[in-house]
């Protein structure tokens, strides 16, 4: 559905140091330094994959979005999406793609929301009855129903994200691009916008692609990511793996009954207290259920959980390990 | 157009949130048009006449220019701020909608605040109407309408042109303010009182003087061809040029920040 290949960009950035001296000599004479943006991205994505697109700041992650939904023409490269060239048959293309820039609002600022939802129908030449079944569902699932009555400028950030969300699927979209849609969220909010996106992608197969620095995002909504760093792809491949390959300990923590415990090594305490503890397991010495089977024999265990690193530590481990 | 009037709808709704601000814009504009009108007034209680021109001939230039650049203010505004508008992405945004880019750039903003000098305008059109000796017959009034349309297309495409410009410099070119509040400032009396070289250069750089100077001539009875009351027609195809400018833009095109 979506294919990327050996996209390139790069920017022209003007440097100087600060100060006036060196702001007024700019006025004449600038340096400029080339920044590769993108350099020589490749990758593919089927209908209704849920893909979490993640880096560091300044990696080309909105770049990236940004040549995919057809406002920025890369330098090489080539990219199809539904057999279209975004860049070149743009609005043909973006009637089929919704995108949510979570630091940018598309609604107008001071008419309630529903007008908003009214002009976006009439710009994308949705069907009377379409829109009404669109708006129906996502009012319903967003829980939006009084909220469009109000002013976009006195909602509050998590109130405007789910209106700014439902304006992105007003026109049923294939494809979806949530560029950091979680931002600046309570609690209840990002788990209010994650429900969504996955009965979405559940309901109606559309394709996600997801940037976010809330791991917790990536977890809980995208099987497969995708690292990019200093404009290049890094590392494309599941979640899962990803885990696996990157971290070697399990963590288990405990509560027992008894006197203390004598650890083989592979074990590590993490915490010892009385009747509880921390320990980490390093899974190439041995397995889980070796040493819970060591610790059963020596204590009477009363609750044990075990868990893996979060992924927050597993893309930390990743950054580190590509120096970006 | 029926989108076009629900854009206009949603810029009124948003004028009338803000009610006494908008009423104190538009007094405001209202004042400082009427100075304008002040000094020409003192000026002509002096002189008279300005190069065999009279009070009520210059007022009636003035407030045609003055109208057609209030007319390309109000609804070509998008264009007049367009340096706002890609440097905070809103651009980004445009580009999103599977529209043309112009037409959502002139609908997606709005200065309806811009009325008190409209109104203004139509004041000292109507006192000039009054005034001067020409005689209404229906090719003076088609060659009237036809100097503010063509006003208007002019203004607005030196709007484009400057947002055009945006996209190289990604900031607002102020000197380019020249060709616009200067041409209204000094549209107020026909081109030709000002020289040959800048009357050629209004002529044939940015045809001013095809909206303004020739058609007045026209309207005044001081020149019957009737070809000239059709030159503001001519001066729009000055928008070829300007609008194939903003296409060269919007293809190198940059957008701001993440």
């Amino acid at each position: 559905m979506i294919q990327v290949e050996h996209i390139s960009k790069t920017f022209k950035v003007s440097r100087r140091s600060a100060g006036f001296l060196e702001a007024f000599k700019a006025l004449f004479h600038r340096e400029y330094e080339c920044v590769k943006a993108l350099d020589d991205i490749s990758f593919n994505i089927d209908e209704g994959e849920m893909v979490g697109y993640i880096g560091p700041n300044g990696a080309g992650k909105s770049s990236t979005i940004k040549v995919l939904s057809g406002i920025l023409t890369p330098d090489s490269g080539s990219c199809h999406i539904n057999g279209r060239i975004p860049w070149k048959e743009r609005t043909a293309h973006v009637k089929d793609i919704g995108v949510v820039f979570g630091q940018r609002s598309q609604l107008w600022w001071d008419v309630p929301v529903v007008d908003s939802f009214l002009l976006l129908r009439d710009i994308y030449k949705i069907p009377d009855k379409l829109y009404q079944n669109n708006l129906d569902e996502l009012v319903n699932l967003l829980d939006i129903e009084q909220i469009i009555r109000t002013p976009t400028r006195q909602l509050s950030l998590g109130q405007r994200m789910r209106c700014e969300i439902a304006a992105s699927l007003l026109h049923s979209p294939k494809i979806l691009f949530l560029d950091e849609p979680t931002i600046g969220l309570d609690a209840v909010s990002k788990i209010a916008v994650r429900d969504f996106i996955l009965e979405l992608n559940r309901n109606h197969k559309t394709t996600v692609i997801l940037t976010t620095h809330d791991m917790q995002d990536i977890e809980y909504l995208t099987k497969r990511i995708i690292l990019i760093g200093k404009g290049k792809i890094l590392m494309d491949g599941s979640l899962e793996n990803i885990r696996k390959e990157y971290t070697d300990t399990k963590r288990l923590t405990i509560d027992f009954i008894g006197e203390d415990i004598q650890l083989v090594e592979g074990m590590k305490f993490i915490l010892q207290e009385k009747n509880h503890g921390v320990i980490d397991i390093d899974s190439k010495m041995l397995t889980v259920s070796d040493a819970i089977s060591i610790l059963s024999s020596q204590v009477k265990l009363n609750d044990i959980s075990v868990t893996g690193p979060s992924v927050d530590e597993v893309v930390a481990q990743l950054y580190q390990k590509y120096h970006i | 157009m029926k989108l076009y009037r629900r854009f206009f709808m949603i810029h009124l709704k948003s004028a009338f949130q803000y009610k006494i601000s908008f009423l104190l814009i538009s007094i405001g504009q209202f004042f400082t048009a009427f100075m304008v009108f002040v000094g020409v007034k003192f000026m002509f209680d002096r002189f008279h006449t300005v190069k065999g021109y009279t009070y009520s001939e210059v007022l009636l230039c003035f407030s045609i220019v003055l109208m057609a650049f209030t007319l390309a203010e109000m609804f070509v505004r998008g264009f007049d701020t367009f340096s706002h508008i890609i440097a905070n992405g809103e651009f980004d945004r445009v580009l999103l909608r599977p529209r043309n880019e112009i037409f959502l750039v002139l609908a997606g903003k709005m200065e309806l605040s811009r009325v008190g000098r409209l109104l203004q305008s139509i004041i000292i059109l109507a006192y000039g109407i009054n005034t001067c000796e020409i005689i209404w017959s229906w090719d003076k009034i088609v060659t009237l309408i036809l100097m503010i349309c063509g006003g208007t297309v002019i203004f607005a495409c030196l709007f484009i042109i400057f947002a055009a410009l945006c996209f190289f410099t990604l900031e607002g070119l102020e000197f380019m303010n020249v060709f616009t509040d200067g041409a209204r400032e000094h549209g107020k009396y026909p081109f030709d009182i000002y020289g040959k070289k800048i009357f050629k250069f209004c002529t044939y750089i940015i045809p001013y003087t095809l909206f303004q100077y020739y058609p007045f001539l026209y309207l005044t009875g001081r020149e019957d061809n009737k070809l000239y009351m059709l030159l503001p027609i001519v001066a729009s195809l000055f928008a070829i040029p300007s609008i194939m400018l903003w296409k060269f833009g919007v293809r190198h095109y940059k957008s701001t920040g993440s």
